[in-house]
């Protein structure tokens, strides 16, 4: 580690930044004003139904104007990017991990690493209170917050070679708030894993389709894994071609295994899923990196963009009509059915991917510092693909809220709620005050060739029901309804389970650097012994969750959910708490609002969520009251609905006790992060010259490269100087 | 049309299909080990260089070992 640096000399911000020229005044003016009349569109409609397209309006608008103005004027004017200081990648080039990468690769690669499953199911279960808040948490959370987060994360740990949050937290808070962030880090990965786990086993239960298809998927993975160890190491472009080709044919054969004889065998109840999932997580993590999880990694990698693209162009071209309220009754109501408790907090902690998401200063904090060419790129690629995943999030909104109303409660209440017929299920949602007839209910499931769509919860099922209706309508028509639902299904399983074989991976790596200290061979990432016991407390660990989740009377998601985003936007605010002290570690104190407000905004919802979760008087939030009033019905001998027995009752009173547990556990670490941090901050505003930062030495850079996607005149002639013309020369942009 | 404005047509063609080229191998990750192989002439013209085959193990290797490296996000 060198010795603390002082802040460089400013640079000089480029000329075109500065200065506006008339023409690009009255462009911005155009984006702002269309993103205006998006907004009050999406606010004042009232009764009548809303093109999409002024969704579309309203966040790509707000996402123009804060990337132009915001995000740059953070990277210019408050973390000071120098663009003459060399990043690691440019010093610590070895040709592998650490390589100067083209800005608009990297951009490709973080985007890649960040957006997952998350943007897809948070908004979906937010749509039970309408489409408005949703969408104006999704778009104001992520430039004042989510994207903040990610850049200046990205930006801290350039400047530290590419060290982790955990490393960072370490050593520039302390040990203490250092120890708690790594805790913080295994516990969310745990609830992570089980509710991804969860969505899945959801939405395959009693589909014969899904199942078979996605069940493919293992000799797929094997055969693409033997194919790159073996006969052509590398050529991940053909073999990901064939890999894709077999899949189709999987999603395409599902139909038709679904309508022969083989059908019962492949129905599993979601208890029996379970097994298979734990019994798939531990096999799949104690295997070579190169059989399953490397192929599996191309293959997801290879769907998830090919679909967040196909999806971009349908929602644009098919224009969908927006069918759910702006605002629906549980937006003020305890009661919704999908998760209770009241909008503040909870709209804030079910949409966290997407918004805010901590768990992206992981990958900001890993693979991509290591690799950005120049500190100026930090907008583009932190900032960038966070937006980019935002407007992911921002079309699952709209697959869920352009499906009927009465739908989507069927789908997503649990069955505790709606009963497992299509007449009580109807019957219920009326209760809730939509309204949709038994037969359109068996409709709707008969058009994707599925058994039944009631309670199919965790949103996966919901987005691929929007998605079919969208490609559906652009092409194929209804006849390929069902394809395209089964697609859309294998697209989400298939990131899922390879989430659940890395996110393992990694929890047994943690588990075993921690339990090293104790037992040094634990340490050891190649002995045997260590790795299966670490992999199987981990697997143990999240499937525990999954089958309490699947089991639990209450329903499973609306239990598990708020647990998973309280813990999420727990890491984002370790995120936070370290940016923060770092902007008042380097003297950028007058600015650290930027993620000082952020961060109280996001420590005043964990915290609230929390605490009502322990403390709420109202059984369906708080866990506490929710066990004492099943405690008290099995004293007094009653069994209460949903639970249909005493053992239910008793399930009831365990889980509550587990899950209220782990959200006092998470309040606490976080209230230990946040105390640690602030103790720091406070030393340094007392005594400035008490500062130590960790960071690494100014040293030139030689490199000649772009800030943004396009290279400015500037940038242009400079290239054009050092002989790098057309971009790209070579990826390493130019050598002065 | 005259010949030159198709030769031009063409060039602008070659130049897109390179370029396309250059970014499908650079975010599929296929030019790795070309770039890998030129990095290590660079530093030492007779340095030991891995085959292709070695090479791609030693990658899932190194991602055996460090699991953290490369995790995707939710």
């Amino acid at each position: 580690m060198s010795e603390p640096t002082p802040t460089p000399p400013t640079t000089t911000p480029p000329e075109d930044a500065r200065r506006l020229t008339p023409k690009a005044i009255a462009g911005w003016s155009l984006v702002a004003v269309i993103g205006a009349v998006g907004w009050v569109v999406l606010a004042l409609a009232r009764g009548e139904e809303v093109s999409a397209v002024w969704m579309l309006a309203a966040a790509l608008g707000s996402y123009a104007i804060a990337y132009r103005f915001y995000a740059k004027w953070i990277q210019y004017k408050v973390l000071k990017a120098d663009r003459t200081r060399a990043t690691p990648a440019e010093r610590l080039n070895n040709g592998v991990d650490f390589h100067p990468t083209d800005r608009r690769v990297l951009f490709g690669h973080h985007f890649a690493a960040v957006a997952g499953a998350g943007p897809l199911v948070g908004p979906i279960l937010a749509a039970q209170m309408g489409y408005l808040p949703g969408t104006i948490w999704i778009v104001a959370g992520v430039i004042f917050a989510g994207a903040v987060q990610d850049m200046v994360v990205l930006f801290f740990s350039t400047r530290r070679d590419g060290r982790s949050l955990g490393q960072i937290a370490r050593d520039e808070i302390g040990p203490l708030g250092g120890a708690a962030a790594l805790v913080a880090v295994f516990m969310i990965m745990i609830i992570l894993l089980a509710v991804l786990a969860l969505v899945i086993v959801n939405a395959l239960a009693d589909s014969p389709w899904g199942v078979f298809s996605i069940g493919m998927t293992i000799p797929i993975a094997l055969f693409m894994g033997f194919y790159l160890r073996t006969l052509r190491p590398g050529r991940v472009t053909e073999v990901s071609l064939i890999g894709v080709a077999l899949l189709l044919l999987a999603i395409v054969a599902g139909g038709w295994v679904a309508e022969s004889s083989l059908a019962d065998t492949f129905t599993l109840e979601a208890g029996t899923l379970v097994i298979w999932m734990v019994i798939y997580g531990f096999v799949a993590s104690v295997l070579p990196v190169w059989m399953l999880l490397a192929p599996r990694d191309y293959l997801s990698t290879f769907m998830k963009v090919g679909t967040i693209v196909l999806l971009a162009v349908g929602v644009v071209i098919a224009l969908p009509t927006l069918q759910m309220e702006g605002v629906t009754k549980f937006a003020f109501e305890e009661t919704g059915p999908v998760f209770a408790g009241s909008l503040f907090p909870f709209v804030f902690i079910t949409i966290a991917c997407g918004a805010l998401s901590g768990f992206h200063a992981l990958v900001s904090s890993g693979t991509t510092p290591k690799m950005i060419q120049k500190e100026t790129q930090v907008r583009m690629i932190g900032y960038g693909a966070m937006l980019t995943e935002s407007f992911v999030a921002i079309m699952a909104l709209i697959c869920a809220c352009i499906i009927d109303p009465g739908l989507y409660f069927a789908m997503n209440a649990p069955a505790g709620v709606i009963g497992t017929t299509v007449e009580s299920a109807s019957q219920a949602v009326a209760g809730l005050g939509f309204s949709i007839s038994p037969n359109d209910l068996a409709q709707a499931a008969k058009d994707v060739e599925e058994a039944s769509l009631l309670s199919r919860t965790g949103g996966a099922p919901t987005f691929a029901l929007g998605m079919s209706e969208i490609f559906s309508s652009v092409i194929g028509g209804a006849g390929l309804k069902a394809f395209w639902y089964h697609f859309a299904i294998m697209f989400e399983a298939l990131f899922i389970l390879t989430t659940v074989d890395a996110g393992t991976r990694v929890g047994r790596f943690m588990l075993q650097d921690m339990l090293g200290n104790v037992y040094k061979p634990m340490k050891d990432v190649s002995w045997k012994p260590g790795v299966w016991i670490a992999s199987a407390v981990v697997v143990g660990g999240w499937g525990y969750f999954l089958w309490v989740g699947v089991h639990d009377p209450l329903g499973g998601i609306n239990q598990l959910f708020p647990l998973f985003g309280i813990a999420n936007q727990l890491l984002a605010a370790v995120a936070l708490a370290v940016c923060t002290t770092l902007l008042v570690k380097s003297g950028r104190l007058k600015y650290a609002w930027i993620t000082a407000v952020p961060l109280a905004w996001d420590a005043a919802v964990t915290l609230t969520a929390s605490w009502q979760k322990v403390f709420s008087g109202d059984p369906a939030v708080g866990f506490f009251s929710q066990r004492a009033k099943y405690q008290d019905g099995i004293e007094a001998g009653e069994v209460l609905p949903p639970a249909k027995s005493m053992d239910d009752m008793h399930t009831v009173v365990t889980n509550s006790t587990v899950d209220g547990v782990l959200s006092i556990l998470f309040a606490v670490l976080i209230i230990i992060v946040l105390a640690d941090a602030a103790r720091v901050c406070y030393k340094v505003i007392r005594d400035p010259q008490s500062a130590k930062l960790a960071e690494v030495k100014y040293v030139e850079s030689k490199l000649v490269a772009p800030d943004g996607m396009f290279p400015t005149q500037r940038e242009k002639a400079e290239l054009a100087a050092v002989g790098a013309a057309s971009e790209p020369a070579d990826g390493d942009g130019g050598r002065s | 049309m005259t010949a030159g404005a198709g030769t031009a047509a063409a060039g602008r063609v070659r130049h897109f299909a390179s370029r396309f080229r250059y970014y499908w191998r650079e975010l599929t990750g296929e030019a790795t080990y070309d770039r890998y192989v030129a990095h290590t002439r660079s530093c030492s013209p007779d340095a030991e260089v891995m085959t292709r085959r070695e090479f791609e193990r030693s990658r899932t290797d190194a991602q055996e070992a460090d699991p953290r490296e490369g995790f995707r996000c939710c």
